[in-house]
């Protein structure tokens, strides 16, 4: 009887999570058998962004109502993805706060705010940040003056505050960090301000830098004959968002930006690597496995930062753990993770400026696509097919979900000159807008690249998906729309209009195993329940 | 697409005191990774707009550009000198403003054939005076070149502003509204029709949802006015450029 009785008790307390704000890398690694919490970036490290919760579903997602909502304090908008354990939302606000919320009411707790200097430097992109990542007892963000700061996550009092790099060069952090056991990951944003990119990783409890992992190779290193003269040390291809991880084989998936600067490439002919690439690093040593350049020598600001997401499935008969991305120049990509061999690739959006990709991954470029001085029409526009906001893999479906930016620019190229801290373009766009441009948010099937379904939107969006267990796939609009799809054909099931541009990326959580979905949208976080 | 793209470089292109080339330079290099190439909107709003709601005069938009706006995603932009600053408060004040130029015309023409035969006012409204089923006119000069009021006149289907397009819908059970498309979003539209009511619909209520791209709802006038009386009306409507 006894022994009975402990069994219950301990059961319980699984199920109810841990009491105290302890998140193990093996919390996270399980993140699967948590799905009440939201433990890292993009919900679990294979970077899904799908809730395993299912009490929300097709038949009552049209009940489904505001909890709370969050205002903030100023800043500019919420671009913010949760991290949710124990009874506690922590987020970011912009420029430089953490807050640590109420699950149950949105009540703060605490908030931590490094104010940003007057001279602060975020040349290409807005003052925001996307997210911050937990380990034990700790909360790691990153700030836009480029500061690793830890905080404790039950005060916000600072465990340890590192300076990364030189804000006053256009070094910036806006990703969340990525927590894996014994190593904090920091991507770096820049690649407007003619940085040289990397990833690094930091020791949680002390804030030693362990190692850095440069994106452009120096004198000496395989991949700087891509470069001409010093072209490489105001490269780019920065790290600006989070990556995924796989602890089987140890390595990180993370994803580099565009080549600097970005539509002039007359002074920097060649590959670029590795920008616009997908990087597979070893997480204990900073060593680079492989690499996949989507986009070689890119000069329309084609990012490879989308998320990168690990899926196991069976290509060609053949059982395959692999990668795939959406990526920003309009193709969708599928390599196998554990050696990068290139796989597929299928345009899941209009695009004009290449034939195709061959055999070996690359692009085939078709001939007057390049920004000029009078100006050059191409899909899709500077802001990608997709770009910064999640998109998401449903294990039960086998679909990956994308918000879609269907846009077509007209690109500019112009002289420039690199100068410390001051932006190095050469060029820019005028993009279509109004009735020209459209948005969509697309399911594609893994394993062949066709989309399933779409539900077309009114305009680009700039906000991420996320797929549930109840047969939803949550997304957001420009418009404000904050709405739920049939993640099977894509028929919409529910809609709130929260009266400013969603611009993040949903998570879900559960309270006493009610389950709810949370969203920013202007300048406010929305939780919404049944 | 091509062609309305085409359309806006051209506007653009009239639209000009045709700004030092220094300050485009500026204003590339700073400006229009948000705002597009031309100040044309991205990811930052358009900045080829009558109005700046932040910028009353020039002053503040100095201070805009040097501060940034507060609770926004507009940085300041304090690594400019003032000179810097000011070529932009010129430059970005010309991407709305169309300098007064010459034209073969006659206005004071122009203005009896819009208060007269042409009856304009029944749908535009010039300094306070006139119905609101068109665009106000008022500075109408300020904002828009002769070539495009001109087109507005000859082939108004080709120049609808984005508030303008027209649609027509049917709800599913049977009822139909035309008119000017205010607002819409994935899921919901707003409607003003003739008389000037408004409509909210639900997508999914409706069985037809059709744009008419291409249409107007001001009739052409370029059959019945003769090209001296077009003259005149562009004429006119190019000296409107003072706000009531
Ligand atoms: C990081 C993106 C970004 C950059 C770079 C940027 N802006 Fe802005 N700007 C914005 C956004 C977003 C707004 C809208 C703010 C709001 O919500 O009202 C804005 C607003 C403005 C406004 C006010 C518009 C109005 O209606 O009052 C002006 C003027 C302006 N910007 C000029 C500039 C100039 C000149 C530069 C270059 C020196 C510049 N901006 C650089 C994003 C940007
Ligand atoms: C039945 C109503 C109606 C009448 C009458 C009418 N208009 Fe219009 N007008 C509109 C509407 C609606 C628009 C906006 C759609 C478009 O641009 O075609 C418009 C647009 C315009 C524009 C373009 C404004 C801009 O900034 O894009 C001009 C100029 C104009 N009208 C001038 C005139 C003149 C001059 C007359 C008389 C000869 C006239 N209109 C008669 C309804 C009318």
């Amino acid at each position: 009887m006894r022994t009975v009785a402990v069994g219950i008790v301990i059961t319980f307390m699984l199920a109810a999570g841990p009491v105290s704000a302890q998140v193990s890398a093996q919390r996270i690694a399980n993140a699967e058998r948590e799905p009440g919490s939201w433990l890292t970036y993009s919900g679990n490290y294979a970077a899904h962004r799908f809730s395993p919760l299912d009490r929300i579903d097709r038949e009552n997602v049209s009940s489904l109502r505001t909890a709370w909502i969050y205002q903030t304090q100023g800043g500019g908008s919420l671009e913010t993805s949760p991290i949710v354990v124990d009874g506690v939302m922590y987020i970011t606000t912009p420029p430089g706060t953490v807050a640590a919320l109420d699950v149950h009411t949105g009540r703060e707790l605490w908030s931590w705010t490094r104010p940003m200097p007057s001279d602060l430097l975020t040349l290409g992109f807005p003052r925001t940040n996307r997210g911050l990542a937990i380990l034990g007892e700790t909360v790691y963000v990153g700030t836009l003056d480029s500061h690793v700061v830890a905080l404790d996550a039950s005060s916000g009092a600072v465990r340890w505050d590192e300076t990364i790099a030189d804000n006053r060069l256009g070094y910036s952090i806006t990703a969340a960090p990525l927590a894996i056991r014994g190593k904090i990951i920091v991507g770096i944003s820049g690649g407007e301000a003619g940085i040289r990119g990397f990833l690094d990783a930091y020791d949680p409890a002390t804030g030693e830098r362990l190692w850095r992992t440069y994106t452009v190779p120096g004198p000496g290193e395989p991949g700087n004959e891509t470069w001409v003269g010093d072209t490489w040390k105001t490269g780019g291809a920065a790290t600006w968002l989070t990556g995924a991880y796989d602890p089987e084989t140890n390595l990180l998936y993370w994803g580099t930006g565009n080549p600097a600067p970005d539509w002039n490439g007359d002074n920097r002919p060649g590959d670029n690597l590795y920008s616009c690439s997908l990087l597979a690093i070893d997480a204990d040593t900073g060593e680079m496995k492989w690499h996949f350049q989507f986009t070689p020598h890119d000069v329309h600001d084609w990012d490879a930062n989308q998320i990168p997401v690990l899926v196991d499935a069976t290509l060609d008969g053949r059982e395959r753990k692999l990668v795939i991305m959406a990526n920003r120049n309009a193709f969708y990509y599928v390599l196998d993770r554990v050696d990068g061999e290139f796989l597929l690739a299928t345009a899941y959006s209009k695009q004009t400026w290449a034939r195709g990709i061959d055999e070996t991954g690359r692009p085939m470029v078709l001939p007057n696509t390049e920004p000029s001085e009078e100006g050059n029409l191409v899909w899709p526009s500077l802001q990608g097919a997709t770009n910064w906001f999640s998109p998401s893999y449903s294990p039960s479906t086998g679909l990956l979900y994308v918000a879609v930016r269907e846009m077509g620019s007209i690109y500019f190229k112009t002289e420039t000159e690199y100068e410390p801290g001051k932006s190095f373009l050469g060029g820019g766009e005028r993009a279509l807008s109004g009735d020209d441009a459209a948005g969509a948010i697309r399911a594609i099937d893994v394993t062949t690249g066709e989309t399933k379904w779409d539900f077309r939107q009114h305009s680009p969006p700039w906000a991420g998906v996320m797929a549930t267990a109840g047969g939803l796939v949550f997304a957001g609009s420009g418009e404000g729309n904050f709405f739920a799809l049939d993640a099977d054909n894509g028929e919409p099931l529910w809609q709130f209009q929260t009266g400013g541009a969603v611009r993040s990326n949903p998570i879900s959580f559960a309270i006493d195993g009610k389950q709810y979905v949370a969203v920013s949208s202007g300048q406010a976080l929305f939780v919404f329940g049944l | 697409m091509f062609r309305l793209a085409a359309i806006t470089i051209a506007l653009l292109s009239t639209a000009g005191l045709a700004p030092a080339q220094t300050a485009k330079a500026i204003f590339d290099a700073h400006c229009a990774r948000c705002h597009g190439i031309g100040g044309t909107g991205g990811e930052g709003p358009s900045l080829a707009v009558p109005v700046l709601r932040h910028a009353a005069d020039d002053e503040a938009l100095a201070s805009v550009i040097e501060n940034g706006i507060d609770a926004t995603d507009m940085p300041g932009n304090w690594m400019l000198g003032a000179n810097e600053i000011e070529q932009l408060v010129q430059y970005v004040r010309s991407l709305s403003r169309v300098e007064a130029r010459p034209l073969p015309g006659d206005a004071k023409r122009g203005k009896a054939l819009y208060e007269g035969r042409g009856a304009c006012s029944v749908c535009h409204m010039v300094a306070g005076d006139g119905g609101a089923i068109g665009p106000d006119l008022s500075i109408v000069g300020l904002t828009r070149g002769a070539e495009y009021l001109r087109a507005s006149l000859v082939s108004p289907g080709e120049t609808v502003a984005d508030r303008y397009v027209m649609v027509r819908a049917v709800t599913k059970d049977g009822r139909e509204i035309d008119g000017v498309r205010v607002n819409e979003d994935s899921f919901t539209v707003q409607v003003r029709d003739v008389a000037g009511r408004f409509h909210s619909l639900d997508k999914r209520s409706l069985s037809v949802f059709e744009k008419q791209r291409g249409e107007s709802l001001m009739r052409s006038y370029g059959s019945d006015l003769s090209a001296a009386e077009l003259d005149d009306l562009v004429a006119y409507l190019a000296s409107l450029r003072e706000e009531p």
